[in-house]
């Protein structure tokens, strides 16, 4: 059984339809790099799955460990495994990151029947995680994102990940905004996740995340549907081609994307 | 006879009470409470045409029959009192229907130069020590409120620190209303505080019921903070949903003087607290911090009156306030700077979440200056729980009712940091734990089913 399964996905927000029948199988162990052009779906996929409710979905079936994933609440999607690092990650003022990350890990732990943590044990789980990370304990004492900087929030997303270790994460544009060292210690949080029983979602604009993250599938999105898949070598021809290319070349094929095309230059 | 009203039932019971109660052979104090009598009798209940009460309607409290309560009513047991009291607090005046009970006090261990008692003792032994405190107290003509809080003058607590006296532990008066088969029960409490120069301690007001029954409490407190004193006054109303509290708190800060009043407001129907610092030495701090955490029906008005008497002087207002269900709450809050209050730095902040379509909040900052240079700021918010913030808790694994718990903590935090480490921080902390796990829940079973409304914060002045 695949770990995650997305049938003729469509979603709409605003009644505007921005996914137009997703197709994709993703299997333990893993990773995919989900790439596409600006408005093209990526991170509508990735709020879909992380089940947020401003998008409607309105054909179509996620089937996410054999469970339907769409009649998930967001809680109990995550308690199930499933991880979304934001793009935009919240900053909440008053709730510190350390008790905010140990109200998440005992929630999932409740789910699964498991033993809470207590403050004391919880210190060696997230210490060796912040090494890795290369974060300073202050952190922990700061109130959830706030007044982090960019790079800061995103190694924030990746701690989280590491200590609720989910069976598939998605990240959102995780790259956006990271300088290149902030990018290799990211990735170095992620790489360590790797393993056989988890799988990776990369969802990405630019290619250059994945020449520190090595994705097994790159699926590409473009106006709601994946048009082509293939391994890493496919995001390297993305990267000299351009997305521009891949559309002009699906337009030779679509009276409908042509035309769809067309609007593009005419504004 | 039923008597339909507080007044007719007032009037019918005034000549009894003045008769018999604490210091009735005392020719000044006959005349202070006749005279508020009559003041009363004259003022009536404040209506929503008073610019003051425009927002609270009390026609609830004027219609009652509310009563004293006789002298045949017995105190609760000891056992029942235990579960009020505040870890921690070793020295708590208990107070029952509005007169002081010694039984079930706490007397604790307090450093020399301290004197903790009740009012209407004191007014037995040393009237004279009373007489220019209860003068100074004196607002005429503020309010029907204060004319009946003078004119029921009988008991409350008496507090005394001497000079360069540190007491580290709180010093609670905990009001006890039981209830009663009769018609409900009012009280009318006078507390008098004084700290002398230099000196250092905590004070808790701290009202709760022992039912679901009905009960009126009218107190007023004035805390007279010597040069140099250092003081926190915590009111925590937490009375059932029956009942009705008015309360004054007036503090005079003399020179250097840095006091914190903090209300916490969570029980009651209809509720009024009404904080009144006079800023009148040069370089007196006042702190002014609150929270109101309204759900149901509850109206629970907060006026501040903060008075800048003198050069140099600093006040800080923050009140926070959480309204869910049909819940209404005001924040008034005045700030006069007197003509030779130069170098005054006035702020106050008022921010409120709104958890329902039908809860309401009433925001006025008014501003009077009459010096020159001065530095006043004001400003108010009014927003809902954020969406955005809400889906990225529940997308980590915590439920809907927990993450708006956490929530609604943090926004209750900002209150709750500005109070100092120790017995009266714990206390609250579980008490708006407590309110605002009911407060998570309660929204959780209303808006099922809906989406939240997005972030919409209202700057207001």
């Amino acid at each position: 059984m695949s770990l995650l399964e997305i049938r003729n996905l469509h979603a709409s927000v605003d009644n505007q339809e921005i996914l137009k029948g997703v197709n994709l199988t993703v299997n333990a162990g893993e990773v995919h790099s989900i790439m596409g052009p600006n408005g093209s779906g990526k991170s509508t996929l990735a709020q879909v799955l992380a089940r947020r409710d401003s998008y409607e979905v309105t054909e179509g079936e996620i089937l996410f460990n054999g469970k339907d994933l769409l009649a998930m609440k967001p809680e109990e999607a995550a308690c199930e495994g499933l991880f979304m690092a934001f793009q935009y990650p919240v900053e909440i003022p008053g709730i510190g990151n350390a008790h905010f990350l140990r109200s998440a890990i005992n929630a999932v732990r409740r789910y699964r029947h498991e033993d809470e943590v207590d403050a004391i044990d919880f210190l060696p789980m997230y210490r060796e995680k912040l090494k890795l990370l290369e974060m300073d304990e202050k952190f922990m004492n700061r109130s959830l994102n706030e007044g982090f900087s960019g790079g800061e929030k995103k190694r924030n997303e990746i701690l989280q990940m590491a200590l609720l270790e989910p069976r598939l994460a998605i990240l959102d544009e995780t790259d956006s905004g990271l300088d290149i060292d902030a990018l290799r210690i990211v990735a170095q949080g992620v790489n360590a996740m790797r393993s056989p029983d988890r799988a990776i979602i990369l969802v990405t604009h630019y290619q250059r995340l994945l020449d520190y993250i090595v994705p097994d599938f790159v699926d590409v999105l473009v106006d709601g549907r994946i048009v082509r898949s293939g391994g890493p070598e496919l995001a390297l021809e993305l990267e000299d081609t351009g997305y521009g290319g891949l559309e002009a070349k699906l337009a030779a094929t679509s009276l409908g994307t042509r035309a769809r095309e067309g609007e593009v230059r005419a504004r | 006879m039923t008597l339909a009203t507080l007044t007719e039932n007032s009037l019918a019971n005034y000549g009894d009470f003045a008769a018999r109660a604490a210091g009735h052979r005392l020719p000044w104090l006959k005349r202070q409470r006749e005279e508020a009598f009559a003041r009363f009798r004259q003022l009536g209940f404040p209506t929503t045409r008073d610019e003051d009460w425009r927002f609270t309607n009390v026609s609830a409290i004027a219609q009652t029959p509310f009563r004293l309560a006789s002298d045949s009513e017995q105190p609760p047991a000891r056992e029942t009192i235990e579960s009020y009291r505040i870890p921690g607090v070793k020295v708590q005046l208990v107070f029952v229907n509005g007169r002081f009970v010694p039984e079930l006090s706490l007397a604790g261990d307090l450093p020399p130069g301290v004197e903790v008692g009740s009012l209407a003792a004191k007014l037995e032994s040393a009237p004279g020590e009373i007489e220019p405190l209860l003068g100074r107290a004196h607002e005429p003509g503020r309010d029907a409120f204060a004319a009946l809080n003078t004119a029921f003058l009988e008991d409350g607590g008496y507090i005394r620190i001497g000079k360069g006296v540190v007491v580290e532990e709180p010093i609670c008066l905990l009001f006890v209303s039981t209830g009663s088969a009769g018609a409900p029960l009012m009280s009318h409490l006078r507390n008098l505080i004084v700290a002398e120069e230099n000196s250092q301690a905590s004070f808790i007001e701290d009202y709760v019921s022992l039912n679901a029954e009905p009960a009126f409490s009218n107190s007023a407190t004035v805390l007279v903070a010597g040069s140099h004193s250092v003081l926190s006054h915590f009111m925590i109303e937490r009375e059932n949903m029956q009942s009705f509290n008015v309360s004054t708190l007036r503090v005079e800060l003399a020179r250097a003087a840095d006091v914190a009043s903090h209300s916490v407001l969570l029980g009651g129907a209809l509720v009024r607290n009404n904080v009144h610092p006079v800023l009148g030495g040069e370089g007196a701090e006042c702190l002014i911090n609150g929270l109101f955490i309204g759900g149901g029906e509850q109206h629970l008005d907060n006026y501040m009156m903060v008075e800048h008497a003198s050069p140099r002087c600093a006040s800080r207002q923050f009140y926070n306030g959480i309204l869910d269900g049909r819940a209404s709450g005001v924040f008034h809050g005045r700030i006069i700077v007197q003509k030779d209050a130069q170098k005054t730095d006035a702020k106050q902040t008022n921010r409120n979440l709104l958890l329902s379509d039908d809860a309401s909040i009433d925001t006025k900052p008014q501003l009077e200056i009459y010096a020159d240079d001065v530095k006043c700021t004001h400003g108010a918010t009014i927003g809902q729980i954020e969406a955005e913030a809400l889906f990225y808790l529940r997308s980590r694994g915590i439920d809907e009712a927990d993450a708006r718990k956490l929530l609604l903590l943090a926004f209750a935090s900002e209150c709750l940091d500005r109070i100092k480490a120790g017995a009266a921080h714990t206390h609250i902390e579980g008490l708006i734990h407590d309110c605002l796990a009911r407060v998570a829940h309660s929204v959780l079973a209303v808006s099922s089913g809906e989406k939240t409304a997005g972030r919409n914060w209202e700057e207001i002045g």
